[in-house]
């Protein structure tokens, strides 16, 4: 471990000597033909991989069709498992091209840590898990407990946060990977999982008895959660937030991954066509061709799809829209329009 | 002419003596090395100002927002969350990896040295238990060791509100440790530890002149029993006559309230957390199978004339081991022992993997993830395992100068 750690301080060290002052993101993605995204090392639902290396989820997804955008195929990506501590120097050193993995944008992530978040695509929340038989129904209750959870994360800061400001003692035990977190867990190390909620519906599959264990009602946090660039370069920072924008269009005005390319021949509506690229030169602006909001709506569908196929209600996560409905829904989702 | 043909001379021995050649291109090679560096950190800084970070330790006075599990380092630096800084974060690691890194070498020694004799023993159920012992162990990976451990050892536990007592009232073990009685010096415990302090040094003077006394008349003086006599009562008496100014705080646990509550109290006693256990466990086992080895090599080295010749001077197998092999065969099993003990403290930053807060989890990990210095902080973790490669490194060859033979 110290030695894998040294060596990929050298390496990222090198790298920050060396990498990124060549070429911008977009012309080093295009010379070596994929990109590569950073998930997380088996998040079902958000990313993760099946036993013949295949990766699926909604964090996967995004960098699928940013794939699509730039290459017009949404299988030129190649998956990097990080841990949460790993992923930030992996980012900032070029070892990966986006971060995708569930990570939260906090103000210091934005402006100190030499990243930029391109946007928002889950709203989350952290939230506690206890077993039933603790019988425990608030997190109020919860003075004295130990606590499992994932080292390098925002959880760790608002546990604690949120067990100060309550004058409640506990006892925080943190590993780096989320499987040891859930097993430590499972064999009773700790009265309390703490993580994302979205998290804990994806992890809760993992447990010996996932019947046996309640989330409490209390959200402490705000965790929106979405895809990570370097700092510094202002186009590849425009693609994929203007891919992830693209995608939420698409939902809101009912352009699916089927219907796309029979929507572009079909309408007159300038909306539709300036985001599919039937009017204007959009995709030049970002450096690409002008179809790519097609390719990317194409390869994953609109975001909607792409949430009930990974997340929504119908997977083992079972995550009601709920905030991430569009705004005009009920939701918060809610992007800049493409003119 | 004459002048002409001696310059021409004098520079082709120049360029043929050895030495200045050696010279001009070790400069030639320093210079080399010294533009990579300048283009590596000119580069380096280029581009963390392209992503807006800047290099500096001025981080290290902000407060950590972040509990770290309790453990020997945060008992050390009183460690509270919100007041103190990532300067004693850096410490806490240091603190718990040395913790592990020490009571493993010391477990790893004694584990090793028994195994490795074993494995040279005639009886053949020692022999075949070390042998097993040392295949197996040194054969599977360490990580999956300490995973075994760990959770090997988390499921045999009785939970959270129940106890395995190990002396009723006193020690008890359960899922969240083991929990001991906590010693609580009171005042003037001060002068006790004065006393121990002064009784060892008397015993290094006896035992000084025991070997001196050896030397001339050749008695024995029974130097390890009067040892021990000093040792205990010198400093017993002066703790009975201050009138025991030790007091012990014993773990409580309580079986009724909320459920949360119940169990052993945080807080009362001194808790060993099951994550420490298991490094130390994995650890010590591990490195012992290789320690065994080197001590098994070391003694199958010392030449089988050494204990013949012993045996022939009447001299019994235990001392011919202990006084006849054993020295010998230390001087080849030292400098590969080193080498295991600087094995432990680097494998020591596996335990990451099972949440014990040592060095690279909680200052390369934890705080890295929160202030994002990565070049910083790398480099202040690595000294620190520099720093103890090399202590350890300076005691091993002292050591080892010590018991070289010495050639008359
Ligand atoms: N959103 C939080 C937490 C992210 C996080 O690491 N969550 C864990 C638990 S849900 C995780 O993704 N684990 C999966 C893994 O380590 O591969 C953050 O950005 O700091």
């Amino acid at each position: 471990m110290i030695k894998r750690t040294i060596l990929s301080a050298a390496v990222g060290i090198a790298m920050f000597a060396t990498g990124a002052n060549a070429a911008t993101t977009l012309e080093a993605v295009k010379a070596k033909g994929f990109i590569q995204c950073g998930v997380s090392q088996g998040l079902p639902g958000f990313s993760n991989a099946d036993d013949s290396g295949n990766w699926t989820g909604l964090d996967v997804e995004m960098c699928r069709a940013v794939a699509a955008a730039v290459f017009g195929d949404g299988s030129k990506v190649k998956f990097s498992p990080l841990s949460a501590k790993q992923r930030f120097t992996a980012l900032s050193s070029g070892e990966v091209d986006i971060l995708s993995r569930n990570t939260t944008w906090t103000m210091t992530r934005d402006t100190q840590l030499g990243l930029n978040f391109a946007g928002v695509n889950y709203y989350d929340g952290q939230g506690m898990m206890v077993p039933t038989a603790l019988g425990v129904k608030s997190a109020t209750e919860l003075d004295g407990a130990n606590i499992c959870t994932n080292t390098g994360t925002t959880t760790e800061l608002n546990i604690t946060d949120y067990f100060r400001s309550n004058n409640m003692s506990f006892n925080l035990i943190a590993f780096e990977k989320a499987d040891e977190v859930v097993a430590a867990y499972d064999a009773g190390r700790c009265d309390v999982y703490t993580t994302d909620r979205s998290g804990l519906a994806a992890q809760r599959g993992k447990l010996t008895n996932p019947d046996a264990h309640v989330v409490l009602p209390e959200i402490i946090s705000k965790e929106p959660l979405g895809p990570v660039v370097r700092q510094g370069d202002d186009q590849w920072f425009n693609i994929v937030r203007w891919t992830l924008n693209a995608l939420i269009n698409a939902e809101e005005m009912g352009i699916t991954q089927a219907n796309a390319k029979a929507r572009l021949k079909g309408t007159e509506n300038p909306a539709i066509k300036r985001l599919l690229g039937g009017e204007g030169k959009f995709g030049e602006e970002l450096g690409l061709s002008n179809d790519w909001a097609l390719n990317a709506i194409t390869a994953v569908g609109n975001y909607g799809e792409s949430y009930e196929r990974n997340v929504g209600p119908n997977t083992p996560l079972k995550l009601d829209r709920g905030v991430n409905a569009l705004w005009s829904n009920g939701g918060i989702l809610y992007a800049a329009p493409i003119r | 002419m004459g002048i002409k043909s001696d310059t021409s001379f004098s520079l082709r021995k120049i360029i043929n003596d050895k030495h200045v050649r050696g010279v001009v291109l070790q400069a030639m090679m320093l210079l080399l090395v010294a533009l990579g560096l300048y283009w590596l950190v000119d580069n380096t800084l280029v581009n963390l100002d392209n992503q807006g970070k800047s290099l500096g330790f001025n981080f290290l006075q902000t407060t950590a927002g972040f509990q770290i599990s309790q453990t020997f380092g945060t008992w050390l630096f009183d460690y509270e969350v919100g007041k103190s800084t990532y300067w004693e974060v850096y410490f806490i690691g240091i603190a718990n990896t040395f913790l592990v890194a020490i009571l493993g070498i010391i477990a790893a020694t004694v584990i090793g040295f028994t195994m490795g004799i074993m494995r040279l023993s005639n009886n053949i159920v020692f022999k075949s238990f070390a042998t097993t012992y040392i295949e197996i162990l040194r054969n599977v990976p360490l990580l999956l060791q300490l995973f075994f451990w760990y959770f090997a050892v988390l499921r045999a536990m009785p939970g959270k509100r129940e106890k395995f007592e190990i002396i009723p009232g006193v020690a008890g073990l359960n899922i969240t440790g083991l929990y001991l009685p906590a010693p609580q010096p009171q005042g003037g415990f001060d002068l006790v530890l004065i006393a121990i302090a002064l009784s060892a040094l008397l015993v290094f003077g006896v035992r000084h002149y025991a070997g001196k006394r050896q030397d001339k008349t050749g008695e024995i003086l029974p130097v390890f029993w009067l040892g021990v006599g000093i040792m205990v009562v010198i400093p017993g008496l002066v703790f009975l006559s201050l009138g025991s100014p030790l007091f012990w705080e014993l773990p409580e646990f309580k079986e009724t309230g909320s459920m949360l509550r119940r169990g052993y109290q945080p807080g009362l006693g001194m808790l060993i957390v099951p994550e420490m256990l298991a490094v130390w466990l994995a650890l010590s086992l591990y490195t012992a199978a290789f320690i065994a080895e080197i001590v098994r090599g070391g003694i199958l080295a010392v030449s089988k004339g050494q204990t013949e010749a012993s045996y022939a001077l009447g001299i019994r197998p235990n001392y011919t081991l202990r006084l006849v092999i054993i020295p010998q065969a230390m001087r080849v099993i030292i400098p590969p022992l080193t080498s295991q003990y600087l094995n432990i403290t680097k494998n020591s930053s596996l335990a990451v993997a099972i949440a014990y807060p040592e060095l690279v989890s909680v200052f390369a990990g934890t705080a890295l993830n929160q202030v994002g210095k990565e070049i910083e902080m790398i480099f202040m973790m690595m000294m620190v395992y520099l720093t103890f490669s090399l202590v350890t490194a300076a005691f091993m060859n002292w050591y080892n100068s010590k018991v070289k033979l010495i050639e008359r």
